[in-house]
């Protein structure tokens, strides 16, 4: 028998630790790539990693918490075996990181420093500078270099996945790839293939993610059959400073590290705002959540900006602004104390907007950030720990067998909101954790596998694939890509992001199809058959098109409002009486609608491709070890609700009897 | 009326074929960047004179200087495009110009092959060899000043802007280049890569080692990231001749 092979498609952190994992199990590789893996988009991470190492348990801090914050700031949307399992392995992690060379920051006694992050009150982020992304990254990255010296890893670097390679039974046997310089199109026949290829960013035309972040191999892959779910989770970062080109990250580590925002007390105040004293400045995230403060997960420190801003706050006429704060005077921390823990974002701000953040306030502004939707996957959980069982080949499969997604790529860590420091961990745990569970697979692949499959096979998906981009490069038409995908970007970013409208949802997914219609009239400026990169672009927009129509109908159907998808017309209106009796009333009215809320809607979008559009259904959550409860962050007044919450609610039962879960149809098949 | 800005560009359509150049004009943005320059040009390729073309070729990926992917010879210095911002670069000359880097062969217009830094880092066998990804526990204690050094010296983003400004990198030499000293260096520092320090030490001994290093220090002043290029190779090359005494009286 021939030897069995697996492709990763993708070099960031989740794809790098697979390889390696892999790698030393003695599974060959194949890893694709559309930049040099060390070039990928987990480089632009900044603040950290989290996990309850010895330091934070010494706080009190334990993995269930850990567990706890990440289910809650997800407004319990993401199913619990998973990120149990990841919070569990997230101290081990981070132990095998620093093994690895990581140069984390250190205590004085050489331990490994820690700080505050987003959505939790336990100082559990483990940090390298204000670049723990490509610190990360480069550690593994030399991992795959090592394994490609022994032979293991083979990697192709400048390739673009076109597509997943499937046979008659459903099974996937490899994919299609392409060579960005010469254009050659050849199939990679693997026994597995896992797609590790991160966010859609693109989709928003400028966001903070990378300019390999279209979302474009997820696309293929849904395309090909693959399920697309909760694609409406996209989360905006409330802390970016834009560009003409992108809109750049300033981390949530800022305020990790005590940076505060604010505006001034007086709207339209022309004041600089180191004239502008203290009591004349309002700290609003301080005021209205007295716990969390400026810690409140991302979704409702964008939220709580763009109110203020509408409310005539911003410190920009010509957008939504405010301040970002590390100054001393604010924070009361050293120049010499920050610049060591936040080096990193505070020369990218100096190097772009021209001040240094440690004499005057950051403007900062909120920007599209992570996809917390992405392909389908499965899992398997283990009864006996509430987590996974690790060597399931069911893990993290999507609904194509054979065919795996990890990382950004999926949609399984992060609910309706990801918190901050979370996405390296599910990344890199994502990506170890696949390899007992892709063994498994590999030893019981249906019908002997890609050296079993008929050489016809491959030559016709290579074919197809050849026919299409023949078809591309030489389409006659008058309309622009270019053009096309600024509009797009606008028109996503418009009704899409922060605040959702029924109405406006509806009319984008009538624009989006007139864009689509007016992409297949797209022509290419270069019709050239060496490193045309207008090609690889203008085949990527169309593929944003049909994931954009993916997350404006998941928007449009969804009537509630969860994490980072907020629709007003469906919010639960909080309690304001301040007669006791009738607040009483109220917040139990309250509790009795979200209760209802979540008996609707705690399911997850499943989006299947069909030529009319994405065709929409739920499945329901697995909360198998922790009951949702409202999701407040300790918003001043909120108290009541959560005193009714757990005389009533706590622990009752959400989902009807009976009711049938399509995953378990699934394990069934 | 919104300013016009112009570029002149370095096009070469091929790895073998010649370069030339072409001139475009393109209106002026806000907080403008070489890259939104090249992306406005793509979408309308159009020169002055009125020639329609094709998209200018480049390499790039995060756009806020942390990839390393954007290098190029920008106003005739080597540097990142997203961070060269249109109105500092027109402070220093009326038109701005755009090259390829110079030590690296030419894929298409901006966009070169700098394969041979990657093939470096193997040589120099940049990782740590641990036994296992499985459990083993905690890693060793690092001092907090070696870590910030390590630190430094780790964020080194494979941009080649060392390479390009080095007199001794050139088509009559193998010389290794100022990167893969200063990550020879990060992992020589590191408690479990000094283990295989020496391994890492003879890599850089013999033709197109360190000795090849002329001193210029130009690496240092061209680093972007302002990675402590001469301290490693400084370092490294008293480790080196420690290094080759010790082997003299071993054998």
């Amino acid at each position: 028998m021939a030897k069995q092979r697996v492709v990763i498609v993708g070099g960031g952190l989740a794809g790098l630790s697979a390889a390696m994992k892999l790698a030393e199990d003695e599974v060959s590789v194949d890893l694709i790539s559309m930049v040099p893996v060390k070039r990928s988009h987990s480089v632009c991470a900044q603040g950290g990693i989290n996990c309850c190492n010895k330091f934070t348990r010494s706080q009190g801090d334990t993995e269930w918490n850990h567990f706890d914050d990440t289910a809650y700031g997800g407004e319990f949307l993401n199913n619990q075996p998973p990120i149990k399992e990841m919070c569990d392995w997230a101290p081990k992690i981070i132990d095998l990181a620093d093994r690895l060379g990581v140069p984390f920051n250190r205590s004085p006694e050489g331990n490994l420093a820690v700080r505050r992050f987003g959505g939790t009150l336990y100082k559990r982020t483990i940090y390298a500078g204000a670049s723990t992304g490509q610190q990360l990254l480069y550690a593994l990255d030399e991992q795959v270099r090592r394994w490609e010296t022994e032979g293991r890893i083979t990697t192709y670097e400048f390739w673009e996945f076109l597509g997943p390679i499937i046979d008659d039974q459903g099974v996937c046997r490899g994919c299609v790839a392409q060579d960005m310089f010469s254009l050659e199109i050849r199939a990679f026949p693997a026994d597995a293939v896992i797609l590790a290829t991160g966010g859609c960013g693109l989709i928003f035309g400028k966001s903070t993610m990378s300019m390999v972040c279209t979302g474009g191999a997820s696309a293929r892959a849904y395309q090909a059959g693959a399920n697309y779910a909760n694609g409406e989770f996209v989360q905006v970062h409330p802390t970016a400073i834009p560009g003409a080109d992108k809109l750049r990250l300033i981390s949530e580590a800022a305020r990790g590290e005590a940076g505060r925002v604010w505006v001034p007390r007086k709207p339209g105040d022309t004041r600089h705002p180191n004239q502008i004293p203290e009591p004349e400045r309002l700290y609003f995230l301080e005021e209205k959540y007295p716990t969390y403060k400026n810690l409140v997960p991302r979704d409702i420190a964008t939220r709580e900006i763009f109110a203020m801003c509408r409310a005539g706050y911003s410190v920009d006429p010509a957008t939504y602004a405010v301040y970002l704060d590390l100054t001393e005077r604010a924070t009361g921390i050293k120049r010499e104390v920050l610049e060591h823990k936040l080096g990193a974002i505070l020369e990218i701000y100096e190097k772009f907007v021209g001040t240094d953040p440690l004499d005057e306030p950051m403007k900062i502004f909120p920007a599209v950030h992570y996809s917390m939707g992405g392909l389908w996957v499965d899992f398997e959980a283990d009864p006996k720990t509430g987590g996974l069982r690790l060597d399931s080949p069911r893990n993290q499969q999507t609904s194509i067998p054979g065919l795996y997604a990890i990382g950004e790529a999926d949609y399984q860590y992060h609910g309706a909101n990801r918190l901050g420091a979370n996405s390296l961990l599910s990344c890199i745990f994502a990506g170890l954790m696949i390899g007992p569970g892709i063994r498994s697979w590999l030893k019981t692949v249906p019908g002997g596998g890609a050296a079993a499959a008929a050489s016809s096979l491959f030559e016709a998906a290579v074919s197809k694939h050849k026919d299409a981009t023949h078809q591309l490069v030489n389409r006659a038409g008058t309309e622009n890509p270019y053009l096309i995908h600024r509009e797009l970007g606008a028109l996503m970013t418009r009704n899409c992001t922060v605040v959702r409208v029924n109405a406006d949802l509806k009319t984008t997914l009538g624009e989006l199809d007139v864009l689509h219609e007016r992409w297949r009239r797209s022509a290419l400026s270069d019709k050239g058959q060496w490193t045309n990169q207008n090609l690889s672009f203008t085949r990527a927009l169309g593929d944003m098109l049909i994931v954009a129509k993916v997350i404006a109908s998941g928007a449009l159907d969804r009537d509630e409002c969860r994490g980072a998808h907020y629709k007003p017309e469906f919010e639960i209106p909080a309690p304001t009486a301040t007669e006791p009796d009738e607040l009483k009333r109220q917040a139990t009215e309250w509790c009795a609608r979200y209760f209802e809320q979540n008996r609707k809607w705690l399911k997850t979008t499943l989006a299947r491709h069909t030529a009319s559009g994405p065709q929409l259904s739920y499945e329901p959550v697995d909360v198998s070890l922790l009951p949702p409860r409202p999701r407040t962050y300790g918003v001043r007044g909120a108290d009541i609700i959560e005193k009714i919450w757990k005389q009533q609610y706590a622990g009752k039962p959400m989902a009807s009897a009976g009711e049938a879960s399509p995953r378990a149809a699934l394990a069934a098949n | 009326m919104s300013k016009l800005i112009r570029l002149t560009i370095q096009r070469q359509d091929a790895r073998e074929s010649h370069p030339y150049a072409q001139t475009f004009e393109i209106e002026h943005k806000p907080q403008m960047n070489v890259i939104s320059c090249l992306q406005d040009i793509a979408a309308r390729p159009v020169t002055v004179a009125g020639e329609q073309t094709t998209p200018v070729a480049w390499d790039c990926n995060c756009l806020e200087e942390v990839c390393g992917a954007c290098t190029m010879v920008i106003n005739g210095r080597v540097r990142q495009a997203c961070t060269a911002l249109v109105d500092n670069l027109l402070k220093e000359q009326a038109t701005i110009d755009l090259k390829p880097m110079s030590k690296f062969p030419v894929v298409r217009d901006l966009f070169v092959d700098r394969s041979r830094m990657f093939a470096a880092l193997k040589k120099v066998r940049a990782w740590i060899d641990v036994d296992t990804y499985g459990y083993l526990g905690e890693g060793p204690k690092v001092e907090p000043s070696v870590a910030d050094r390590r630190y430094e010296l780790s964020c080194c983003m494979t941009c080649g802007c060392c390479m390009d400004v080095c007199p001794q990198v050139n088509d009559g030499s193998d010389f290794i280049g100022p990167q893969a000293i200063g990550q020879a260096a990060l992992f020589n520092m590191h408690p479990t890569g000094a283990m295989s320090a020496d391994q890492r030490l003879e890599a850089l001994m013999g033709p197109g080692g360190i000795t090849d290093c002329g001193n210029a220090q130009n690496c240092v002043k061209a680093c972007p990231k302002e990675v402590p290029l001469t301290w490693a190779i400084g370092k490294t090359g008293r480790d080196t001749t420690v290094h080759a005494i010790r082997r003299w009286f071993v054998k």
